[in-house]
């Protein structure tokens, strides 16, 4: 198998893929924020400044709290881990890659809630009082949003008859041009998700780690340094992870086929004018709402679930 | 081939209306405040005249563009205009009360609509033409309205509630039946008309007897 030429050029193509993203993910975060200054009227600190500050952290010495137990010095590693095996399954610049046949959509928000999971724990590990708050808002969030994002996914794979991402974004980019009211739907219903599970403006407010209304800030507070970085990155991976969700269901067309170098950069050209259209329109949304109470955040994602809810009833009545 | 593709790209263009009704009920359900949900009647109404329009197109009936424009000038322009003059002369700008809490409002609607798909599979067997499967999402949406009739406390909602299942039994008829008689669609939108003045009227009558428009004080009558 090692021998075969087609084996080595998939992986060629993985890590291709990988090393993008976890360049990548940085520079996406980066752009948001700096659209977000330009439509505030300030100058803004650049798109390379996640970059800069991943390398301040990873230079800097670490602070540990007295009790922290090993699950707290585990936690930053596990969470990019997930985060890059997630981006390594979503098919971001070709079909068919290796490692997406590992695990479906289902495998997929498995992968999260385990990041999700391990984040938590170590936010209440240290025993601190934002740490536990936090990670009690961070469940309340995510398990409104799971059941919604599985609603998204099980639409678009019953409409591509397949629950792996690869089967969906062949179904969905290399067919005849249809309109699926319910995959509108879903495409409402994910960006809500998006949203929520990404610490973004209606839910949570990334900006910011002085408001007693925090949550995912909340969780790393105790965080220093190296393992600060991670979280930092692991958080751009995800946000980017995400976006690539939201591009393979919703607007997959431009991916290029499995082994077709020549479609690389054009791949790759697409995708980085999706993602600069869907940071621009991320940062844009921010600006216009207004961060909502905490006890909103249920209403505003049981809005997502209904959504997709009936995306799938639509699906099933119209057959579209 | 190619007026079959076309057929199909219509009846997916009417698909994309039918659910964009839909999530405008449910949109109308949710709401709160009782500006928006004018505005959300005011889209009710333009997304139904552009599926008649598409309608008319498909099935080349003259009589359906007619029943369009109609709709836009009623429901688009002068309904939502009238109910906002009466807001204003109300003096009426609170949020929207409500029976039940939004949530479960949302729930029951899901049950509501599954409930229709599954009325509305046997009868869109029968039915002939493009349009078969929105019987099912028009049937949602009335009772999706009757819902919001049923949760809300205040008139002014509990109108537009009313308006907004009009508007879906108008849908039903386009979309089941290609639209009734232009006569019929004129003495239908005559009377909504109409309907809406005698609303506004019953509304400073029920203010002026109950210094409220919440229709619960409508019960102590007997008590008197």
């Amino acid at each position: 198998m090692i021998n075969n030429p087609h084996f080595i050029l998939a992986i060629l193509f993985q890590l291709t893929q990988l090393l993008l993203v976890v360049l990548a993910a940085p520079l996406l975060t980066g752009w948001v924020n700096q659209c977000q200054a330009w439509l505030q009227n300030r100058s803004g600190a650049g798109v390379l400044q996640p970059y800069r500050v991943l390398h301040k952290l990873f230079h800097k010495d670490m602070v540990l709290a007295h009790n922290a137990s090993w699950l707290f010095r585990l936690t930053p590693y596990v969470v990019f881990a997930c985060m890059w095996l997630a981006a390594a399954i979503i098919p971001i610049i070709a079909v068919d890659l290796p490692f997406s046949g590992a695990a479906d959509v289902i495998a997929l928000v498995g992968v999260f809630a385990l990041a999700r999971m391990f984040i938590s724990l170590a936010a209440m590990d240290v025993g601190t009082a934002f740490g536990s708050m936090g990670a009690r808002r961070e469940m309340l969030v995510s398990f409104l949003a799971e059941p919604a994002l599985l609603m998204v996914l099980f639409t678009a794979s019953m409409i591509s008859h397949s629950t792996q991402l690869p089967g969906i974004v062949d179904a969905l980019a290399h067919h005849q041009f249809v309109l699926y009211p319910s995959m509108g739907f879903a495409a409402l219903a994910f960006g809500i998700v998006l949203l929520a599970e990404n610490a973004r403006i209606p839910v949570d407010n990334p900006g910011t780690h002085l408001e007693l209304t925090m949550i995912h800030e909340a969780m790393i507070l105790e965080y220093s340094a190296r393992h600060l970085a991670l979280i930092e990155w692991g958080s751009s991976l995800k946000l980017f992870a995400y976006i690539s969700i939201g591009i393979a269901l919703f607007i997959p067309h431009g991916i290029a086929e499995m082994g077709n170098w020549a479609g690389l950069p054009q791949a790759v050209g697409f995708l980085v004018v999706k993602m600069l259209l869907a940071g621009a329109a991320l940062s844009l949304l921010e600006i216009v709402t207004a961060k909502m109470r905490i006890f909103r955040a249920p209403e505003f994602l049981g809005t997502a679930f209904l959504l997709a809810v009936l995306g799938l009833l639509i699906h099933f009545l119209l057959g579209a | 081939m190619g007026a079959l593709v076309q057929i199909s790209l219509t009846l997916q263009f009417i698909n994309l209306l039918a659910a964009m009704l839909l999530l405008i009920v449910f949109a109308m359900l949710g709401q709160r405040r009782i500006f928006s949900l004018i505005n959300l009647f005011a889209w009710q109404g333009l997304v139904l005249s552009i599926s008649t329009v598409v309608v008319a197109y498909s099935t080349a009936q003259q009589h359906l563009y007619y029943s369009a424009a109609l709709t836009v000038l009623l429901k688009v322009l002068i309904l939502p205009w009238l109910l906002y003059r009466l807001i204003r002369k109300l003096n009426i700008r609170w949020d929207v009360e409500r029976l039940i809490n939004i949530p479960t409002t949302m729930l029951v609607g899901i049950a509501l609509v599954i409930f229709a798909f599954n009325l509305a599979a046997p009868i869109s067997q029968l039915s002939e033409g493009i349009t078969r499967g929105l019987i099912g999402i028009a049937l949602a949406s009335v009772l999706l309205s009757l819902l919001m009739m049923l949760t809300r406390r205040k008139a002014v909602s509990q109108v537009v509630a009313f308006l907004s299942l009009e508007n879906s039994l108008f849908f039903a008829a386009t979309s089941a039946t290609q639209g009734m008689p232009l006569v019929v669609e004129l003495g239908i939108a005559l009377d909504v008309l109409v309907a809406t003045f005698i609303f506004g009227i019953f509304f400073f009558q029920i203010r002026e007897t109950f210094d409220s428009l919440d229709i619960t004080h409508m019960e102590k009558l007997k008590d008197d």
